[in-house]
């Protein structure tokens, strides 16, 4: 096997936070507590967690928009985070992303042949024609028409903005892109158009895509490979297969329980009848089960990940 | 762009006052300064003297064009020296954050703390009576709350996507605050740049008021009223022509504002066919 394009390796972040009251000390508010988890080349990985679970904070550490406190980010083998890290030129042609709300991701004020013009220049394409050439066929992947280019944002819908969000994270041919909840700003209608043209375009141009998400029926479809989050850390890894089918800790079946999907609601008494007979490993107790909010000023107790079947991971308290 | 009917109005009073100043020595039946007769002090408004005349028998009308002149300079130049710093302070501070912020914030509190006409006053004391330094106090003074909406715009269009999604593409922190944050936050600017001309045409006379700002004999609105303040009872017009220009000015400027800031909304900017 060859190696993984991105390896995060126990990353952790924490920020500092002024306490209560005139002159109450800091306190740490533990964000993001020891992920590892490797992207191969061409694969979707989804990160699915509640909000405030540490998701986004991972995905802009990835980005260079947030600062590990500890641990490594590599990328291709080379380090991606701290001081031997790359500049911020290099990161952008190598990680890109899709944002969230198609309506503030867009400048309002620029076209949307300034918006993908302007990276490429930056990037050092002086050749007008050149440029040209890239958004016409850029905006031609992405399902939109030339004489698209020279409008404002807000004459789009917000499909299509959306669209131009992914033609600009698209631009510089990143290898990966972070996926923000990149359906979930749009229209029931119109969500499916957005995931198959991002599928398309993974198939196409070999992206990995980290998809940040907290719905879970999008994920189903997109993801190779997921990752539950809860208070910063990883609670249950697996294949799509591996989770939707089989899930392991009481946080992910409540996750997938609460998918308002028809579908899923008809294949779930199946599903309990499989995850009932897991092997429960020597009677150690899950980590936090998702029904109380986490304490994220407390540092979390030791436990582990445990691979129980090859690829699926669950994480259990730390052995006595 | 749509225009409303303010900004028609706005923009019209403010096109006075500009042609105003500029046509002051071409179209000024009087010079403002020199065709000063005693004999003919103090005559009410008639066909000679539009105006009528002041203490010293100068033609009103004609010091008026030529106060748009003094009005219009301290009212531009202050905005713009004003706009580049609160703008510069308020936009660094909030996309940088850190110790910058909290230094330019307690500035501006500073700033906020002293009566800006007060500020001025200590200002020209120091640097002496005249246009220059009339210039230079009114720039320093009221750059605050400029600088508080630059910093509190950034601070929300710094969480914006297309602020992130610039970073993640790789620009520099000076590219992002001018194609990013600057042209999103230019309508509150101009906004307060107009509204801050308004202001600062009403501190020009009243410094002048006080005797600190333009020196007599040159007209400047607020300089007209000082000397108004003896013949207010026997010679109204005195009076009241210098303070209706600072009226229509200031109300011209405020108007202009406003339609700026709704006509600069890119929701209402159509493309070109």
């Amino acid at each position: 096997m060859t190696a993984p394009l991105l390896q995060v390796d126990d990353l952790h972040v924490r920020f500092p936070i002024a306490g209560g009251g005139l002159l109450g000390g800091r306190r740490t508010l533990y964000a993001v507590n020891g992920i590892s988890f490797d992207l191969a080349k061409g694969e979707c990985l989804s990160i699915v967690g509640e909000s405030g679970c540490g998701k986004s904070t991972t995905a802009l550490s990835i980005l260079g928009l947030q600062e590990a406190t500890e641990g490594s980010i590599r990328y291709r083998g080379q380090p991606f985070s701290g001081a031997g890290g790359p500049g911020r030129m290099q990161r952008a042609r190598a990680v890109q992303m899709v944002f969230q709300d198609p309506y503030a991701s867009l400048n309002p004020r620029q076209t949307v042949r300034t918006s993908l013009s302007a990276p490429l220049r930056l990037h050092g394409i002086k050749s007008a024609s050149e440029i040209s050439d890239r958004i016409e066929a850029m905006l031609a992947d992405v399902g939109l028409t030339p004489e698209q280019a020279d409008r404002y944002p807000h004459e789009f819908s917000g499909g299509q903005r959306q669209r131009i969000g992914i033609a600009r994270a698209l631009i510089l041919e990143p290898e990966i892109v972070v996926l923000d909840e990149p359906v979930s700003a749009l229209d029931v209608s119109i969500r499916a158009q957005i995931i198959n043209l991002l599928l398309d375009l993974q198939e196409k141009r070999g992206l990995s895509y980290l998809m940040i998400s907290h719905d879970l029926s999008v994920v189903e479809h997109m993801s190779d490979r997921v990752l539950v989050m809860f208070a910063g850390q990883v609670v249950e890894e697996g294949g799509w297969r591996q989770i939707f089918e089989t899930p392991a800790h009481p946080y992910t079946r409540r996750l997938i329980a609460a998918i308002p999907d028809p579908d899923v609601a008809l294949r779930r008494s199946e599903r309990s009848e499989r995850s009932a007979d897991l092997p429960m490993l020597d009677g150690r107790a899950f980590v936090a089960d998702g029904s109380v909010a986490p304490d994220v000023f407390v540092r979390p107790a030791p436990s582990e990940l445990v691979e129980f079947a090859p690829g699926h991971k669950v994480r259990l308290a730390a052995a006595h | 762009m749509r225009f409303g009917f303010n900004f028609m109005l706005g923009a019209t009073l403010t096109a006075l006052v500009i042609l105003a100043g500029i046509l002051a020595p071409w179209i000024a039946p009087f010079d403002p300064v020199l065709d000063a007769d005693l004999m003919n002090s103090e005559l009410p408004p008639d066909a000679t003297f539009w105006f009528g005349t002041d203490g010293q028998g100068r033609d009103v009308y004609s010091r008026i064009l030529y106060g748009a002149q003094i009005s219009l300079t301290v009212g531009i130049v202050s905005q713009v020296i004003n706009s580049i710093i609160g703008v510069t302070l308020g936009m660094t501070a909030g996309y940088w954050g850190g110790w910058w912020d909290d230094l330019v914030n307690g500035l501006t509190n500073v700033m906020l703390a002293i009566p800006s006409l007060i500020f001025a006053l200590a200002v020209m004391a120091v640097l002496g009576p005249g246009l220059p330094s009339l210039l230079i106090a009114l720039g320093l003074t009221n750059w605050s709350w400029t600088c508080r909406i630059a910093r509190s715009s950034t601070l929300s269009l710094k969480s914006q996507g297309y602020v992130q999604a610039a970073q993640t593409l790789g620009y520099g922190d000076l590219r992002i605050m001018f194609t990013q944050i600057l042209p999103n936050m230019m309508g509150p600017i101009l906004v307060m740049a107009t509204l801050g001309m308004g202001s600062a045409v009403l501190s020009e006379a009243a410094l002048s008021f006080l005797g600190l700002g333009i020196q007599p004999p040159f007209p400047s609105w607020g300089s007209m009223l000082t000397d108004a303040r003896q013949l207010i009872q026997m010679a109204p017009w005195v009076a009241v022509f210098p303070g209706l220009a600072i009226f229509l000015s200031v109300l011209g400027f405020n108007l202009l504002g406003d339609g700026l800031r709704d006509s600069l909304d890119p929701h209402m900017r159509t493309r070109n066919p």
